[in-house]
This record gives structure tokens, C-alpha cells and sequence, in this order.
């Protein structure tokens, strides 16, 4: 056959190093490998040959073959490549733009702390119970050990409906309906709405919440509860917190204490947010008084237990060093958004 | 309440500690102390000085210039106050001292002024003569004198201390008390706090006199009312000499903000201060036939107060009558009538007991809260009352104003039962409640110490406890008066032992939290409002006089009209929200709240109302509208797995709701909330002037109708077939007739459908509209085949020639 495959392969190369563009390059495979092409010319006239030449010469062919695909898939490859980068160019934008942002909705700084709280307590094995805002006099005050003309009644000045009815001042009725229940142990935290006949101002609100606890069975002793409350103080405000339970005084608790935390501010060294005290209150608690286990019908010698009550947006002003209590009822959405 | 360093100390002799570590042991067993001050902390080098020349200043007429006898040598003082005399005591200032106020405003320097030698108008100035203010004491406790402070009265002599002089050397203490502890609305009470807090002793002050007459006749006390009066003393003293308390007793009563008067006013305020007890100082020669009757007034009845105005009374106010009528508001106020003057020759003291709640119920009725009344609303003891009536006659010996009678009349039936009592508490019950370990010997010595007389016999302690301590009763208020003591901060800390629950979620917290979620992916922030508004809002929502909204639960007694009712619907507060973000210039505000209304169940409130808690969402706004807010609601719905069929029905009656805008949302037949466009005349009532959309939806009824233990669906593992439909329609034929065709003819097979064009105008048609769905179709079995789908497509086609709706080509 007189035919220089060597010089024809070499030319293809050399017309597929020079194509210009993707339609040079196609024109050029076209040239030799398409049907009317050089190589396929060259494929076709291999029948001509005999037998033991026609193996010999279409390995040869072959080979030539690959190579000139070969060449034209890595020009191809790097066109694309060209191509694409282009592209990639001319689709560039400025990311210094602002962003699309979609508007998420924001929790209450209020409902915020109040999870973490349940979730705390939860963790430790207690459960959320609830009851009526609107509560009789008899859960609310008589059955925790707080009858008519007891001073505390002034203390918390109640919202009455009428004699018998009122808004409750505590979540504690909820904590009576349950003992009255009479299943021991007992280990519910009770949240909620609470009413108080403040007049607003930037520390008082007629409307707060609270999460208050109950623990009863038949040996919790006031050392459960201060190992209780300090686990909550560390898991609320950090490991590093310290506590303090200072003697006090609850109807219904007895003995009662009032636990403060180092200040989180100074660290106990007295600055102004703790009025030089080193110490911040935070909650009232102490062993249920066992008058009222009497008077929800449990027996008194039978149960021991500790109960506490934390304000929720006392907690909540403390921890975003909100100064005026009445921005948590404007509903200023500029406000809102700044919790999550 | 407020004590001062020295007050206590006439009680607790030797307590020497510093303001600060005062504070903090005394808060720590239990009597918190809310502030503190020194008096003189913001005095420093100030000493008596005496006048001894007083000549005018060469080159101002307003000044003058002093020669200051200082003890140890003259010094030359200018001053501009003109009540300096020649032989005038008074404090001053030296070079370098302090004073606490300014001079020319008497407005109190948070650390002091300091006050330098100088020269004034060219005369040399080597300190400062002080007013009263610039020591910084009010001028009112020291009988409104202007000028520089007159101490010529006072035993001092030049180069004493003057703030020690002057008894500014004590720090006063302001003592939250809790409500159980009203023996310490007391120094006494206090200074045994103290005493024990401190390991110190306590001592009782002198209530034993010399009297030096008798008369055993001077009164005839009769108690009509002891309900309300169970005790009621006298003591008779005559001779009587009014005039100045001396300078320790006056400054006693200053340090605690207490203006003197005279010595007796002064005594019975003492004496009020030291054992809590108010007493009552009547001119013995107003008294009408030497009789007291203590009874109820009578509806109406009047009387002058020794304040000057006059009070109308009840049949629940007690009064002290004489012969004649009354004279006294027992244990609120005295009379004009019986009240002592500087000319007063025999005095009638009493000391008497009251109940406290009607005494606190009467004051408030009378508009009229005395210290007195303030601490007999507590409800005192008797006993105390009885010290205190002798104590008061051991200082008008000491203070020589009076001589005192012997005889002793009072009236106290119950004299003989109220006495201290025994209690016997077991020490190991005490350890297993404090999860302490505390020997009965170590809680005796406590015990002991705060007046609680205990002794031991094996686990048991008997204690008796005094009749002023009312608060204890049980071994649970033994335990707390233990550890206070032991120290609340040696407890352990442990935690309890007890079987853990599961936390579980009631589907009520599980829908909640569903429906806020969506809300806040929405952009939706999480408002709270108060339960309670006006009744008024009712007319800014135009409800009408019957709507069911006005029936709701009145509080009696609210902070005041603003806050009268509870809320019945969330659409006031939310519309009050979003005007007060409208109103600040907010361009976009969308709020939800999450909410308890409040539904009466019956007339008088016998029964506690129904409490419906409830989602309220709304917003003003880019990108909001009726569809929006639909589609809210459908995606709460379905996240709560709400089963039955889900239907929106226009309402044009709801009269804050935009009429033809707005749709109420049931399952089934089960009414859920409305959605809609606010009305704009309510709006305007609200001062918002954008179109604002609102959905409201009651949680238990999703509850009701909510199935959370769905299953999941198999995938179908066969191709879908989908068909688009378009149709003409009569304008006001509403789509849900058409999806109702769709869905019962398209049966099984149709998978979704869903609404993808709709459009009105003159190629439809007058009257017509144009809507387009596309239809997905398919079977969990087979490949559907086109037949089969013809067949349903078929069957839907009948069905919407039913409603005159005619296939598009």
C-alpha cells in the first residue's frame, strides 16, 4: 500500500494543534475521521490487502487512529474548559450586594428563657404541668396555707372576679391540684401567666410568668434542694456561677430561703448592676410547709419536699440587661427580632 | 425598717463591727439588710468652734469675718450667713475637711466636698461654719433652722468632735422584714437577731419605775368591742413638764428620720421604734367623765383627727370614746380633742391591742395609713404592749417629766391563756428534712440564743416559745430557726433521689409548637399582650351589641378601666401591636401570639370559664395578602395532621374583618378561626392606615381534629400521569365547586391537582372566567394506562357540564 500513514497521522496532529475554534477542530475530525475521511479512506482500502498484511497494517491503522481521536478529545476537552471559564467570567456578580435574606420569625425573649428553664429542669426527670389562669380563691391561696386576712395577701395583690374567683398571683394552685391528687413522688415544674395588681412601670408589670417546682416523696431534704437549684443556677448562667440561699420567708415553705447568684456582671466583686452586693436574687424556694400537705390532703408525716418559684421576666431582663420591663409587652418588632 | 448602729447597741453593748460586715452576717440569718449608710461619711474634720469676735469684712457687706476659738488656738473664719452671734457654739469645717453638701443648693455631693483654707474677697478663710445641710442632715429633723447650726444649746465645748457631738458617728440600716417576723418591726426585735447572729448578749432595756402616787380610780376603761380591742392599757402620770427631749433621745429618732417633738411625743415614738408597739398620749384633763369606752362608730358618724380633718366613719372603725364621745380612732389616729399641748398638766397613756386586719381594712377605708396603723395590721401581742407601757414610764422617770401613778388599770380578758407555750419537736426529724446532722445539744445553744428556752431529752426537744413569736408552731419552723443559725450556707448540696421520667409532649405542646414554628419561618415574631383590656375596644372592633365577644369576665378590681376585662379575642392586641410598629415608622411588621381568651361558662363566674388558648397571627407589609394568610393556615393545618376535609368559607359578618375579604375556617363541620383582611374603618380606629391581614385559629379544636399517629405513605414505584384542564367558568361560580368535582369524580386515581391559571376578560367572555389546572394522576399498582385516565378525565368533564362549565379547546 503506498500509503505514509506516519506523515498522515503527523499532518492530522499538526491540523488538530492549530484548529482555531470547536468547529475548526470538527471540521478537521470530519477531514479524517468522518465517513468521506482520510483515515476512513484508509480503513475501507484495508480489504485490498491479504490476510496476514491486512492484521499487520490494521494494528497500524488503528493505533493512528486513536492517537488523531485522542488528540481531538483533549482539544475538545480544553476548548470547553476555555469556553466555560468565559462564561463563569461574564456571570460574575458583585457579592458585596445585599442579601435576599428570608425574614425568620423571632421568640419572645420571655418564651427563650422559658425553654431553657423547662429544659433544664426536664433533663433532671421533671414534668411541665399547667392549669387555669383564672383560679378559685381555695387553690390559690387557702390550700397553701395562705387564709383569708394572712398579710401575704397584700403582698400579692390580687386580681379578683368575685369572692371566690380570681386571677391567680402564683403558679402554685397548680402544685395543689396536683398534690391533691395524692400520688407520690411528686416532681412537676408548673409555667405560666400570673397576675399581681402592679401598676406598670419600667420594674413591674400586672402580667408575668413563672416556672415554679415541686418535689415530694417521703425523704427530699433541704439539702436536695439546694443541690437542685445550684445544678439549675450553673446549667441557666454557667458553670463558673456561685450560689446563695439566704433565709426568707414563704407561707407555704418552711424553712423558706431566697437564692442569689454571684453577680455574672462583676463576678461577685460588687459593681452597679449588682448594687455593690456581689449578688443577684433570683428565686424564692424552700421545704413545702407541712401545714399545706395537710391541707391538700396528703399526709404530713409521710411527705417532705422542697418547692421554688422562678420569675420568668426577671430572668429574662437580667440576662439581655433589658432596663425597662415594658418593652417585653410593646411588641416593637426592632425589639423582637433581637432574640432567637 | 429602719435601725441605727447605736440604737442597737443599747441592746447589744458590745457589737463592734464594720457597716459592711454587719450586712452581710445579719442577711445571712435571715434579716436582710436593703441598705446601709454612715451617717457621717461624707464628713471628715469638723469640730465645735465658739465665736468670739465677730467683725465686718473690709471689702464685702454680705460677709463677715469670724475668730474662731477652736480649743487649741484661734482661727479666722469668713462666713455670709447672718445668725452668727458673739459667743454662738457651732460647727466648722478645717482645712482639708470634708462636708456633705454644698453650701448653695444643699444638694448632697455623692462623696463630699472638700473644703481648703483660702482667701474670700481678700480675707483669709481657714475653714467653713456649717449649716445643718451641710452636714448633711435633713433641716426638717432639726426644726427648720436656717443659718449655721446653733449648738449652744448642745453640752459641747470648742475642739470637740462635732459629728461625735452631734451623734452623726452611726450608720443606719434599713431591714427588709418578712411578713411571718413582726416581733422585728422592733429594734428590740432586731438587736436579738443581732445578739445571736454575733454570739453576743442581749439586754432588756429598764421597764421598772418608781411611782410616786396612787390613784386607783383615775379612769373607767370599758371595752365594748373586744373582737376588735382584746387588750387595752393605761397609765396615769401627772406633774407633767413638757419640754425638749434631751440630745441623745432626739438624735435617736433623727438617725431613723424621726422628727422630734417634745418629751413625751418623743418617749411614745421611742418606744414605738424599740418594741414595735404603738402607744397613744391622751391630755388626761380633756378626757370627759373619766372614761374610756372602746366601741365600733356608727355608720356616719364624724370626727377630727389630730391631723385637723375630719373623717366620716363606719360601723367597722373603732373608736376610743370618753363620756362624752370619741376621741381616738383606736389604733389609727388620735383626736384633735384629747391631743396634748405644751400646756398639758396630766397625761392618760395607753397601750392597747387591735385586730390587725380590721385595722388594716379601716385604714384603707379611711384613706389614712399611720405608723401606728401599719404596725397594729400586723397583729401584735398583747404582752409586748404591756412591757412597752412600762418602758415608756421608766423613761419619763430617767427623763424626770412626771410622776407616775401606781395603780395599773387595763382591760385583758384573755390575759391568763396568752401565755408562752411548749412545743416538743424530735432533733432527727429536724436532720431528715435539712439533710443535716446537727446534735440536739448544738440546736439547744442555737435556740437558746434567740429566746427559744429548750430542753433536751434524748431525740426530743421541748422549747417554749415566747407569746411575741407567733410564727412558730411546728418542728418545720423550729428547723428553719436551727439552720438559720447553723447557717443555711453549711448545708450540703445534694440531689434528690428520684426516678426519672420521660419527658413527654402533650399534643396540645406538640401543635403549639408546630404552628408558632411556621409562623416564625414565616417571619412571623412571637408577641405577648396583656389578658386584660377596656370594654371600650369592643366599640374600636365595631362589634355589635350582642356579638358574642361582649360577653365576658369583669375583674373587680382592676388597676383601672384600661385593664378591666379579660380578653375575649386576641384581634385587639394584635392590632394594637401592629399600630404601635406602623405608628413608628415600621415598614413591614408581622407578629403572631400564642394566648389564653377567656369565655365565661356562666353568669356569676361560679365555675372557673372556659380558658381557649389561641393562635393569632397578623401583619402589614410587602408580599402579604388574603392568599398568604390562607396558606398559613393550611400549612399549620397540615402540620398539625388535622383529618377531615379542610374548607374555607367566605363570612361577610365579622364586623373588624374586611366583608369580602375574609373566610372562616372549619374541618368538617368543626369551626376553627377566620382569615381575612382587616376592616379598614376598624384599622382607622387603630390609627393604621395599610392594609393589615389576620388569621386566627383555635388551638383545641385542631387538637380535636389532629390524628399524630399518622402513617407513612409507599411511595407509588409506577409513572404519573398528568392532564391540564382548561375551562371556562361563570365569573361567580367559586373554585372550591369546581376542586369538590374534581376531587369526587377524579377518585382514586387523581393523585393532586392544582390551579395554575385564572384569568378574566374580553376573550372569555362577559360573566366568564378562564381557569386552568393540571391534574396528576396515578396508582400504586399499575402503569396507567391512557385509557384509563381518559376515562376519569371523562367522567370529570361531565361533572363540570353540571355547573355550566365548558371544556377550552
Amino acid at each position: 500500500m503506498d500509503i505514509n500513514l506516519e506523515k498522515l497521522k503527523d499532518k492530522a496532529l499538526e491540523s488538530i494543534a492549530n484548529a482555531k475554534d470547536p468547529k475548526d477542530l470538527d471540521d478537521i475530525r470530519v477531514s479524517y475521521l468522518g465517513k468521506k475521511g482520510e483515515i476512513t479512506a484508509v480503513m475501507q482500502r484495508l480489504r485490498e490487502l491479504k490476510e496476514e498484511e491486512r492484521k499487520e497494517f490494521g494494528k497500524t491503522v488503528n493505533i493512528a487512529k486513536s492517537a488523531i481521536e485522542e488528540h481531538i478529545r483533549l482539544k475538545q476537552k480544553k476548548f470547553g474548559e476555555k469556553i466555560i471559564a468565559e462564561k463563569f467570567k461574564r456571570e460574575a456578580i458583585d457579592v458585596t450586594l445585599p442579601s435576599k435574606k428570608i425574614s425568620i420569625g423571632h421568640l419572645h425573649p420571655c418564651s427563650i428563657v422559658y425553654n431553657d428553664v423547662r429544659d433544664i429542669f426536664e433533663k433532671m426527670g421533671y414534668t411541665v404541668v399547667t392549669g387555669p389562669e383564672i383560679e378559685y380563691d381555695e387553690y390559690n391561696f387557702e390550700k397553701l396555707n395562705i387564709e383569708k386576712g394572712h398579710p401575704a395577701r397584700d403582698e400579692q395583690d390580687t386580681f379578683y372576679i368575685n369572692d371566690k374567683v380570681l386571677l391567680r398571683t402564683q403558679t402554685s394552685p397548680v402544685q395543689a391540684r396536683v398534690m391533691e391528687k395524692g400520688k407520690l413522688p411528686i416532681c412537676i415544674i408548673s409555667a405560666g401567666r400570673v397576675f399581681r395588681s402592679d401598676s406598670v412601670d419600667a420594674t413591674h408589670s400586672p402580667t408575668f410568668h413563672q416556672i415554679e417546682g415541686l418535689v415530694v416523696d417521703k425523704d427530699i431534704s433541704f439539702t436536695d434542694l439546694k443541690g437542685t437549684l445550684t445544678t439549675f443556677a450553673k446549667a441557666f448562667f454557667g458553670e463558673n456561677i456561685k450560689t446563695r440561699f439566704r433565709p426568707h420567708h414563704f407561707p407555704f415553705t418552711e424553712p423558706s430561703a431566697e437564692m442569689d447568684v454571684s453577680c455574672f456582671k462583676c463576678g461577685g466583686s460588687g459593681c452597679r448592676f449588682c448594687k455593690n452586693e456581689g449578688w443577684i436574687e433570683i428565686l424564692g424556694c424552700g421545704m413545702v410547709n407541712p401545714r399545706v400537705y395537710e391541707l391538700c390532703g396528703l399526709d404530713k408525716d409521710k411527705c417532705q419536699g422542697f418547692a421554688f418559684g422562678i420569675g420568668i421576666e426577671r430572668l429574662a431582663l437580667l440576662k439581655y440587661e433589658i432596663d425597662d420591663m415594658r418593652l417585653l409587652y410593646e411588641n416593637d418588632v426592632r425589639f423582637l427580632k433581637q432574640f432567637d | 425598717m429602719k435601725a441605727s448602729d447605736k440604737f442597737l447597741k443599747y441592746y447589744v453593748k458590745d457589737l463592734n463591727v464594720s457597716g459592711k460586715e454587719f450586712a452581710e452576717k445579719i442577711t445571712m440569718t435571715g434579716t436582710k439588710v436593703e441598705t446601709y449608710e454612715n451617717l457621717s461619711r461624707n464628713l471628715d474634720k469638723i469640730i465645735v468652734v465658739k465665736l468670739t469676735k465677730i467683725e465686718k469684712h473690709p471689702n464685702a457687706d454680705k460677709l463677715l469675718v469670724c475668730t474662731c476659738d477652736t480649743g487649741n488656738g484661734d482661727i479666722q473664719i469668713v462666713t455670709g450667713a447672718p445668725n452668727v452671734y458673739e459667743g454662738m457654739l457651732c460647727p466648722a469645717v478645717l482645712d482639708g475637711g470634708k462636708v456633705a453638701a454644698s453650701a448653695h443648693d444643699n444638694l448632697e455631693h455623692p462623696d463630699g466636698i472638700v473644703i481648703k483654707k483660702g482667701e474670700l474677697r481678700g480675707v483669709e478663710s481657714c475653714g467653713m461654719l456649717c449649716s445643718i445641710s451641710e452636714l448633711g442632715r435633713p433641716t426638717d429633723l432639726y426644726g427648720n433652722v436656717d443659718g449655721i447650726f446653733d449648738m449652744s444649746d448642745i453640752k459641747c465645748k470648742p475642739g470637740d468632735d462635732a459629728i461625735k457631738v452631734l451623734n452623726l458617728d452611726d450608720t443606719l440600716y434599713d431591714f427588709e422584714i418578712t411578713s411571718n417576723r413582726i416581733d422585728c418591726y422592733s429594734v428590740i426585735g432586731i438587736a436579738k437577731e443581732v445578739a445571736a447572729t454575733f454570739d453576743k448578749t442581749f439586754t432588756y432595756p429598764k421597764t421598772t419605775f418608781k411611782a410616786s402616787f396612787s390613784e386607783p380610780k383615775y379612769i373607767d376603761v370599758e371595752v365594748k368591742d373586744l373582737d376588735l380591742c382584746p387588750m387595752f392599757a393605761t397609765r396615769f402620770v401627772r406633774s407633767i413638764k413638757i419640754e425638749d427631749s434631751p440630745e441623745w433621745l432626739k438624735d435617736c429618732l433623727r438617725a431613723l428620720g424621726i422628727r422630734p417633738i417634745n418629751n413625751i411625743v418623743d418617749i411614745t415614738n421611742f418606744v414605738m421604734m424599740e418594741y414595735g408597739q404603738p402607744m397613744h398620749a391622751y391630755d388626761y384633763d380633756t378626757i370627759r367623765d373619766k372614761k374610756i369606752v372602746v366601741k365600733r362608730a356608727n355608720d356616719g358618724d364624724k370626727f377630727i383627727t389630730l391631723d385637723g380633718q375630719e373623717r366620716i366613719l363606719d360601723k367597722e372603725i373603732l373608736t376610743i370614746c370618753d363620756g362624752k364621745g370619741a376621741i381616738g380612732l383606736g389604733g389609727i389616729m388620735g383626736g384633735e380633742n384629747t391631743m396634748i399641748t405644751d400646756s398639758c398638766k396630766t397625761l392618760l397613756l395607753e397601750a392597747a391591742n387591735f385586730n390587725g386586719t380590721n385595722i388594716r381594712l379601716s385604714s384603707k377605708r379611711l384613706g389614712l395609713r399611720t405608723e401606728a396603723s401599719n404596725l397594729f395590721e400586723k397583729g401584735l401581742d398583747p404582752n409586748n404592749a404591756i412591757n412597752a407601757i412600762n418602758r415608756a414610764c421608766a423613761l419619763i422617770e430617767d427623763l424626770k417629766c412626771g410622776e407616775i401613778c401606781e395603780d395599773f388599770i387595763y382591760v385583758y380578758p384573755d390575759e391568763k391563756k396568752n401565755v408562752n407555750k411548749d412545743i416538743e419537736v424530735s432533733v432527727s426529724k429536724i436532720n431528715n428534712l435539712l439533710g443535716t446532722n446537727i446534735d440536739s445539744d448544738t440546736m439547744k445553744k442555737i435556740l437558746d440564743k434567740i429566746d427559744l428556752k429548750t430542753t433536751v431529752s434524748g431525740d426530743t426537744l421541748k422549747i417554749n416559745v415566747p407569746t411575741i413569736r407567733k410564727d412558730i408552731n411546728t418542728f418545720a419552723d423550729i428547723a428553719e430557726e436551727v439552720m438559720r443559725f447553723y447557717g443555711y450556707d453549711k448545708a450540703g448540696e445534694t440531689l434528690p433521689n428520684l426516678e426519672i421520667t420521660p419527658v413527654t409532649r402533650t399534643k396540645s405542646e406538640i401543635i403549639e409548637g408546630a404552628a408558632t414554628l411556621i409562623a416564625r419561618y414565616n417571619g412571623f415574631d412571637e408577641a405577648m399582650n396583656y389578658s386584660f383590656e377596656s370594654a371600650k375596644i369592643y366599640d374600636m372592633l365595631n362589634l355589635p351589641q350582642d356579638a358574642k365577644e361582649r360577653n365576658y369576665i369583669k375583674i373587680l378590681n382592676p388597676l383601672g378601666e384600661d385593664f378591666e376585662i379579660m380578653r375575649t379575642e386576641l384581634i385587639n392586641g394584635m392590632l394594637k401591636s401592629l399600630s404601635t410598629n406602623h405608628n413608628r415608622g415600621l415598614k413591614e411588621a408581622r407578629l403572631y401570639e400564642l394566648a389564653n381568651i377567656y369565655l365565661p361558662l356562666d353568669e356569676k363566674i361560679e365555675v372557673l370559664p372556659d380558658e381557649r388558648k389561641t393562635l393569632m397571627m397578623g401583619g402589614y407589609g410587602k408580599n402579604l395578602d388574603f392568599y398568604v394568610f390562607k396558606g398559613y393556615a393550611e400549612e399549620i393545618l397540615e402540620a398539625s395532621h388535622v383529618k377531615g376535609n379542610i374548607k374555607f368559607v367566605k363570612n361577610e359578618n365579622i364586623s373588624f374583618m374586611h366583608p369580602g375579604r375574609t373566610a372562616d375556617i372549619y374541618v368538617d363541620d368543626l369551626y376553627l378561626g377566620f382569615v381575612g383582611e382587616a376592616n379598614e374603618i376598624v384599622l382607622k380606629n387603630y390609627e393604621i392606615s395599610t392594609k393589615t391581614y389576620v388569621l386566627q385559629l383555635d388551638i383545641r379544636n385542631i387538637i380535636e381534629k389532629s390524628d399524630l399517629m399518622f402513617k407513612y405513605r409507599e411511595l407509588s414505584k409506577f409513572p404519573r400521569s398528568e392532564r391540564d384542564l382548561s375551562m371556562i367558568v361563570p365569573k361567580d361560580l367559586t373554585v372550591d365547586k369546581i376542586e369538590e368535582v374534581l376531587r369526587i369524580r377524579g377518585g382514586k386515581l387523581l393523585e393532586s391537582i392544582e390551579l395554575f391559571d385564572i384569568y378574566e376578560g374580553a376573550q372569555v367572555g362577559d360573566g366568564n372566567k378562564s381557569i386552568a389546572y393540571n391534574l396528576t394522576f396515578s396508582a400504586d399498582d399499575h402503569s396507567l394506562t391512557s385509557d384509563e385516565v381518559d376515562k376519569v378525565i371523562d367522567k370529570i368533564i361531565n361533572g363540570l357540564k353540571d355547573l355550566n362549565i365548558e371544556l377550552r379547546k
